[in-house]
């Protein structure tokens, strides 16, 4: 599903992916993990095409396309989507007319009709009751006076009514309490086939108690330093980073 | 020609060819016009003499050339020679939802000829200017002028030296006009054109009226359009107006509104500027009695090298009244936006509550805004603040919209079209509301403003 190769990345001419590979496959679940400042965000950030980072070598594989050549909107055409780590308030956008827009793109993008307001707003209905988002919370404009769990809800709503075959979570756990956290991974792994991948990315293994990972990577200093099955998060989770940072010479 | 008006002519700059069509055509000005408008002509024409257009170096104009707007030689029709147009075949009014008792004026003469079936409560008065001051001249007298002085400002003294027609509505003590009035004013014109044109309002004490102006251009050819309109509305009277230009970037519009308000009346003012040339809109309103609140809101869409200017002016007379400002600009290409608001809290006009907002997009480098709150304060125990920003388009919220697989221009649209929503959401009619939130869509994609496509009314 998706490709990364050599990947290299910059913001402001600093140089923060020095090399990325990884490789994600239908239906995996990958946990990144690893402390601030390695790049977790910006690996994110260049996946779905964030004009400020500036890809300087390497290669970006998904479904087949060159992620790199299309515009963020159609990378999640394509199925990509970003769980943001700070969901961004738009002040007098509705909810609605925010997801009508983005459902009715995304099916343009595939040749199909745009959805009758019926139909649209029963697909709201049925998608709010996988995180119980609030039919207040989505009458209001985006994110709007939200706080920070409902934010994070939200972006899971988001997530089950755009159906993304590849879900970035950057930090999805961050601000949450543990009510707010089972209600999010519950929403995910609903969303979960076999065709869709996630990639998680987090500090903390409360998350992935939840979420399972096949495959936890180490991001440090820009390149992904140790690969592993999901007792590597454990690992991390009893003895920190240190010991890994160890291994790779320091 | 031996007349008591000074022949100082070339002189006045910009202002000499219209003193000098004058001092030439008074007596036919006056012949097609009444006798009210006609008493102060000569008053306006020495203040007009002294003065001459301001310039950019006057403070109140200082980001509109004024005298450089008047210099062209555009047309005028002071014998009212017939305008060949039937308004009510041109313009079909669609505001879904929302009917009105509709009135036309076509450049600055009010439409007689097919008047709407009487749908205007009794007492109401509603029609041509000249036509019911020669039926009601005391009523006329006691209001005309009084508001709108020749001597402060240069553009009111034009008006008066050279309207002859317009609007008049007076709506009597207690009375509610639930309907609102819409008035549309059509300019039209083969050649290059000046229209002059005046609307008096009387709303008494106690009663209620809701008024929506739209101006529309249905010809390319250049306008020079002034409009002076004074309102008085009574004690505990309530008054809303809603104006909306919509014309070509070949109109230059310069309109001078004042009102008074007396204790305990209402007023909300919404002045939408979504397509014009140049246009600069003077609002002044005097809260003269406890307890008045004015609500004035604005809003400007202005692209390609469109000039919208707005200077407000608020004065807190007496104690105990509210004032609520908000003007909203988004500037695209070289547009230039102007605004000024002043508030002024006179001593002793105590309890005063006034808060200003003027908010503003620039969309390129070459959009300029120029903003200037005013705060003048004389009491100690006021509550006043002002707040006024130029920004651009949120690069987050524009990146986030784009992840969720909605195009960046779409997501400009969703942008903008939120910026300016705020401005109508305070419109009091919900179909109005609505209409003015497609109309500004269809202005932000482009979709407006082609000359005899007028999306109100057709």
């Amino acid at each position: 599903m998706l490709y990364v190769k050599n990947l290299h990345a910059s913001i402001n001419g600093k140089e923060i992916l020095k090399g990325i590979d990884l490789e994600v496959r239908p239906g995996e679940v990958h946990a990144i993990m690893g402390p601030n400042g390695s790049g977790k965000s910006t690996l994110s950030n260049v996946l779905v095409g964030h004009p400020a980072y500036e890809v300087t070598e390497g290669e970006v594989t998904f479904n087949g396309k060159n992620l790199l050549e299309l515009a963020p909107e159609d990378r999640s055409h394509e199925g990509m989507f970003l769980s943001f780590q700070y969901p961004v308030e738009i002040p007098g956008v509705s909810m609605v007319n925010f997801m009508r827009a983005a459902i009715n793109e995304q099916r343009k993008y595939r040749n199909l009709p745009p959805l009758a307001a019926n139909e649209f707003l029963k697909l709201m209905r049925e998608k709010r009751a996988f995180v119980e988002l609030d039919s207040k919370l989505a009458n209001r404009s985006v994110n709007e006076g939200f706080s920070g769990g409902e934010k994070k809800r939200n972006e899971i709503f988001q997530m089950a009514m755009l159906e993304p075959r590849l879900s970035i979570l950057d930090e999805t756990d961050s601000g949450l309490d543990i009510d707010a956290l089972r209600i999010v991974a519950e929403g995910v792994n609903k969303l979960k086939t076999p065709e869709t991948s996630t990639i998680v990315i987090t500090h903390y293994q409360r998350l992935l108690d939840y979420l399972k990972p096949d495959v936890v990577h180490v991001l440090y200093k820009g390149r992904i330093v140790k690969t592993a099955g999901p007792e590597l998060a454990l690992e991390i989770e009893k003895r920190g980073f240190d010991w890994i940072k160890k291994e790779v010479g320091e | 020609m031996s007349s008591p008006l000074g022949g100082n002519e070339g002189g006045r700059g910009a202002a000499a060819q219209y003193l000098t069509l004058y001092r030439e055509c008074r007596e036919l000005i006056a012949r097609h016009s009444c006798d009210v408008m006609n008493a102060l002509r000569d008053e306006a024409y020495s203040h007009l003499e002294q003065s001459g257009f301001p310039t950019k170096r006057v403070e109140d104009y200082k980001y509109t050339d004024v005298e450089a707007l008047f210099a062209p030689d555009c047309g005028l029709n002071i014998s009212r020679l017939d305008i060949p147009v039937n308004p009510y075949d041109v313009f079909k009014c669609d505001v879904p939802n929302m009917s009105t008792s509709l009135y036309f004026m076509v450049n600055d003469t009010f439409y007689n000829r097919a008047l709407p079936k009487a749908t205007l409560p009794d007492g109401v008065i509603l029609g041509s200017l000249k036509e019911l001051s020669a039926q009601h001249p005391e009523l006329v007298a006691k209001h005309y002028g009084q508001l709108a002085r020749t001597e402060e400002d240069a553009v009111t003294a034009l008006n008066t030296l050279l309207a002859q027609d317009g609007l008049f509505v007076y709506v009597p003590k207690g009375v509610v006009v639930e309907k609102p009035i819409q008035l549309v004013n059509i300019l039209r014109a083969d050649v290059n054109f000046m229209a002059n044109r005046r609307v008096l309002i009387i709303v008494e004490d106690n009663a209620q009226a809701r008024i929506l102006a739209c101006d529309h251009t249905t010809d390319e050819v250049d306008f020079l359009a002034t409009q002076v309109i004074e309102v008085f509305v009574g004690r505990g009277a309530s008054f809303e107006f809603y104006e909306l230009e919509e014309s070509t970037p070949r109109t230059t519009r310069l309109s001078n509104l004042y009102v008074q308000q007396e204790a305990d009346s209402r007023v909300h003012i919404n002045d939408i500027t979504l397509v014009g040339g140049t246009t600069r809109n003077t609002t002044r309103v005097t809260l003269a009695g406890r307890g008045a609140h004015i609500d004035l809101c604005g809003m400007a869409i202005a692209d390609k090298q469109q000039h919208v200017d707005n200077h407000t002016f608020i004065d807190h007379a007496v104690s105990d009244c509210t004032s609520h400002e908000l003007y909203k600009y988004v500037l695209d290409d070289e547009a230039t936006g102007a605004f000024a608001g002043k508030v002024l809290v006179r001593e002793g006009a105590q309890h005063t509550d006034s808060q200003q907002t003027n908010r503003n997009l620039c969309l390129t480098r070459q959009a300029r805004m120029y903003t200037q709150p005013q705060l003048e304060i004389y009491a100690d125990d006021v509550k006043c603040s002002h707040g006024a920003t130029v920004g651009q388009l949120n690069e987050d919220a524009l990146f986030y919209m784009q992840q969720r697989g909605i195009s960046f221009v779409e997501a400009r649209q969703l942008l903008m079209r939120a910026f300016v929503g705020e401005v109508i959401d305070g419109v009091g009619l919900e179909a109005l509301r609505d209409r003015l939130h497609h109309l500004v869509e269809k202005r932000f994609r482009g979709e407006l403003g082609k000359c005899g496509d007028c999306t109100v009314c057709k």
